[in-house]
């Protein structure tokens, strides 16, 4: 054949090789098997039982290492206190650390507020987490590959990669994420997985005396959480940011933040 | 190419040359897309194991029972029976070796998480019976009177 | 202490863990970025648009950027928490993050500015150190000078004609395919900021557009400055150095600021500044009018709390007063000073607003932040994110300037094309 011939044939050839080649780049089985895994971690909220005792907040720093005194913390409990005149005042005294023990209501660094038993229509506490979104708005943002999410679920961060540079924790519309005063690089809760991936479960679900915290398997239809997900009434926190949040809410209300 | 007009070029490639090759050295072998793809998933493999190997702390209720057995059963029939042992001892960790007893916190303000009378209707803590922590003994122990094992009064009168 | 527990005071509801961690460096990073890509603009107007009477004002403003570019990176290294990983950013870039871009630009942006400063003083290094190569008694400057420039001249002597006048095309190429580059090196700024869904007042596809037009606005701003202050300065030493030694130029040969470039330049600030207000106006506008959720306690802190920062500060002495200066007819050098300082302080304010102000408001928006500059340094981190770190790193980029000039002359020598 001639020159042309010749440049005409190779083309196709090439041509027909890279369209396998591309659909193997499309459907890599990897990719495919973490669409759909087994194991998929969720957890529920309870905020009807939740009594704002503060047990899992503790339990949460020591399990996981944060140091105690310091006003951080990778979950916290939120006390709603909703006033006849439709004022609504919220707060988390050092998260929750110690509970909730006053009727005084933090509005400010140092600051309180008392709101008399008859002004209240409504009280109640919510206890927050990392959400371990599907979508995590923190892990897209993180320039470097030190934040990441696992097959299961769970958004883990690398200390030893990590920057330090903070946009992931700009980046999350739910302010759970912070900087760690000792490790210097970012933190947040991860749903305890050195417990959960052992079979046990995450320190602030045990601690919980109320059963207001549960974790389990969202790919498991006969998991107690996966039931009540599937078939009750459960509310997700910041919808609108498309995040896809994997802590359902049982009683959230329209004041929660 | 013979012209001096590319030399500035030969520089340009030298240096990303220079900064694929640290690549080699500095990034671990490790790193890489992972299953959750390069958006949500662009990290050291290595490091799963890593958080995986944390210590754990709290052994949960059916550790302590493992040795004191009769006292989780006995605290169990009492309302006290709905906390983790842990809760009011502390964690765990590797007791009995280390550490060799568990803290026994008396301080008033390990009860008042719960029995801290705040008017919160709407809220399972309405159901907890509490006391203002400002009048009721102020500068008592709540466990002078009250045992944390047995915290009903009326029982523990009945069985005196 | 907490980093950030030092300057953040909380009013309201805040989430524990939220405190204002991107402080008085992350608004300096963009100032300075953007300086370089105003500079950068400004020096193309006549390399690439052939505007003949800014060829001394580009030749300054192209050494200027070059200068600043290695200080831009500087607030972000006081900011890491990890400054000692900082190249992780360029070993293992995830470039669905706008700052994992950084590497790529920065080198990309750096490596034109460098080739186009070659080029432009290719011809000079040569004949230069071919002088000073004959000159029999060379001070140890001289000699230093002599090898930095045979080194840099990378082996190309030939200053026919013909090479020249390649010099010059290449210049004009890089000065073109730099502009888009430099508005991506400040673009790509503000799309760090717009892209951020969890912040109300930074969302908005409009900030990267935002930021590359101010960003323009006071790299000109600086310029313009720049410019008058050396020529100023240069008159001075010479006057005082001619004292001793008559032969130097007198301050009339010398020449001055020239009316005319200032009022040429003014023009291109003025434009830029238009378009900068307008699309900021357009935004406020806009979230008034939508009125979304978080508008409530956006409109607090835009109206309330940073009402003196935002309308009185930037807008007004910032934007409307040098806008005033810089339209009124028979603008003299003076007023362009004025009208410069002002235009850079509102630029200033802007990064301040954006950085500060988004911060200024919980995610809860049901609380505030109020962010106290750390003044004095008691503790390395209150330097770092501090008043003091941030006068460093606004001073550093006139020092490098000093050195460069030594290497690349911005004034009068022998035009080479």
């Amino acid at each position: 054949m001639n020159r042309r011939e010749f440049l005409k044939r190779s083309m196709v050839v090439v041509a027909g090789m890279a369209v396998p080649a591309a659909a193997l780049q499309l459907i890599d089985p990897k990719q495919l098997l973490a669409a759909k895994p087994q194991l998929r971690w969720a957890f529920i909220v309870d905020a009807y039982k939740c009594v704002g005792c503060g047990f899992c907040v503790k339990a949460c720093k020591l399990e996981n290492e944060v140091p105690y005194e310091a006003n951080i913390s990778r979950t916290w409990v939120e006390r709603y206190v909703v006033k006849k005149d439709g004022e609504v005042l919220i707060d988390s005294p050092r998260a929750a650390r110690d509970g909730f023990t006053t009727k005084k209501i933090e509005v400010g660094d140092g600051k309180y507020r008392e709101v008399r038993d008859e002004e209240i229509e409504k009280a109640f506490f919510v206890p927050k987490l990392c959400n371990q979104c599907e979508n995590p708005p923190c892990v897209q943002v993180c320039p470097v590959g030190a934040t990441y999410s696992t097959a299961d679920g769970v958004v883990l961060v690398d200390r030893k990669w990590c920057i330090g540079c903070g946009y992931c924790i700009m980046g999350c519309p739910y302010g759970v994420r912070f900087f760690h005063p000792v490790h210097k690089v970012a933190e947040k809760c991860n749903f305890c997985y050195h417990r959960i991936t052992k079979g046990m479960k995450s320190a602030c679900v045990d601690a919980c005396p109320f059963g207001a915290r549960q974790i389990g398997n969202l790919r498991d239809p006969n998991d107690p959480v996966t039931r009540i997900i599937m078939t009750e009434r459960v509310g997700i926190l910041k919808e609108e940011y498309g995040t896809k949040p994997q802590v359902y809410y049982i009683g959230l209300s329209k004041e929660v933040r | 190419m013979k012209s001096h007009v590319w030399r500035p070029l030969f520089v340009a490639i030298g240096l990303v040359v220079l900064i694929l090759t640290a690549r080699v050295f500095i990034v671990p072998a490790d790193f890489g897309i992972g299953e959750r793809g390069y958006m949500y998933g662009w990290h050291r493999q290595g490091n799963e194991e890593e958080w995986k190997r944390v210590t754990v702390k709290y052994k949960t209720r059916a550790y302590c029972k493992e040795c004191h057995a009769e006292k989780v059963e006995s605290i169990g029939r009492s309302p006290h029976g709905a906390l983790q042992c842990e809760n009011c001892h502390g964690p765990a960790l590797d007791h009995p070796k280390d550490p060799p007893t568990l803290t026994i916190d008396h301080s008033r303000q390990l009860c008042i998480r719960c029995h801290a009378k705040l008017h919160t209707p709407s809220s399972g803590r309405s159901k907890i019976r509490g006391i203002d922590p400002e009048t009721h003994n102020p500068e008592a122990e709540c466990s002078l009177c009250h045992d944390p094992h047995h915290p009903n009064l009326e029982e523990l009168k009945r069985h005196e | 202490m907490l980093h950030g527990e030092a300057w953040t005071v909380k009013e309201l509801f805040v989430y524990p863990n939220e405190y204002i961690y991107w402080t008085i460096q992350i608004v300096m990073y963009p100032f300075l970025t953007g300086l370089v890509a105003g500079a950068f603009v400004l020096s193309s107007l006549y390399h690439v648009f052939g505007v003949t009477k800014l060829k001394d004002i580009a030749r300054f403003s192209l050494v200027f950027s070059f200068a600043l570019l290695p200080c831009a990176p500087m607030p972000l290294l006081l900011h890491l928490q990890q400054p000692l990983r900082n190249h992780h950013v360029l070993m293992t870039p995830h470039f669905t993050s706008a700052i994992a871009a950084f590497g790529i630009v920065f080198l990309t942006y750096g490596m034109i500015v460098a080739s186009e400063l070659w080029f432009v003083y290719r011809g000079y290094f040569v004949t230069t150190a071919q002088e000073l190569r004959q000159k029999p008694n060379r001070t140890l400057y001289e000699t230093i000078l002599m090898r930095l420039y045979s080194m840099l001249v990378m082996g190309a002597w030939d200053v026919s004609h013909e090479a020249l006048e390649k010099d010059e095309k290449a210049v004009k190429i890089l000065a073109a395919v730099g502009i888009p580059v430099a508005c991506f090196l400040h673009g790509y700024a503000g799309f760090i900021f717009g892209s951020v869904k969890a912040n109300a007042l930074w969302m908005t596809p409009l900030m990267p557009v935002i930021f590359i037009c101010s960003a323009v606005v006071s790299g000109i701003a600086l310029c313009i400055l720049t410019y008058v202050i050396t020529m100023e300065l240069r008159k001075l030493i010479v006057a005082w150095r001619r004292k001793e030694n008559p032969s130097l130029p007198s301050p009339e040969e010398l020449g001055g600021v020239e009316t005319q470039v200032v009022r040429m330049t003014s023009k291109y600030l003025v434009m830029f500044l238009i378009l900068a207000i307008t699309l900021e106006l357009l935004d406020l506008i806009f979230r008034g009018y939508t009125a979304v959720k978080s508008w409530d306690i956006l409109r607090s802190v835009i109206y309330g709390k940073d009402f003196t920062a935002i309308f009185i500060l930037q807008y007004g002495l910032g934007n409307l007063v040098p806008f005033i200066l810089f339209l009124l007819p028979g603008l003299t050098v003076r007023r362009a000073v004025v009208g410069t300082i002002l235009v850079l302080f509102g630029v200033f304010m802007m990064r301040w607003n954006v950085v500060i102000g988004g911060q200024a408001f919980s995610a809860s928006f049901a609380g505030f932040m109020h962010y106290h500059l750390p003044l004095w340094p008691h503790d390395a981190e209150t330097f770092k994110e501090g008043l003091f770190g941030a006068l460093m790193v606004g001073s550093v980029p006139f020092v490098l300037f000093w050195f460069l000039s030594r290497i690349f002359p911005i004034f009068g020598q022998k035009e080479t094309h």
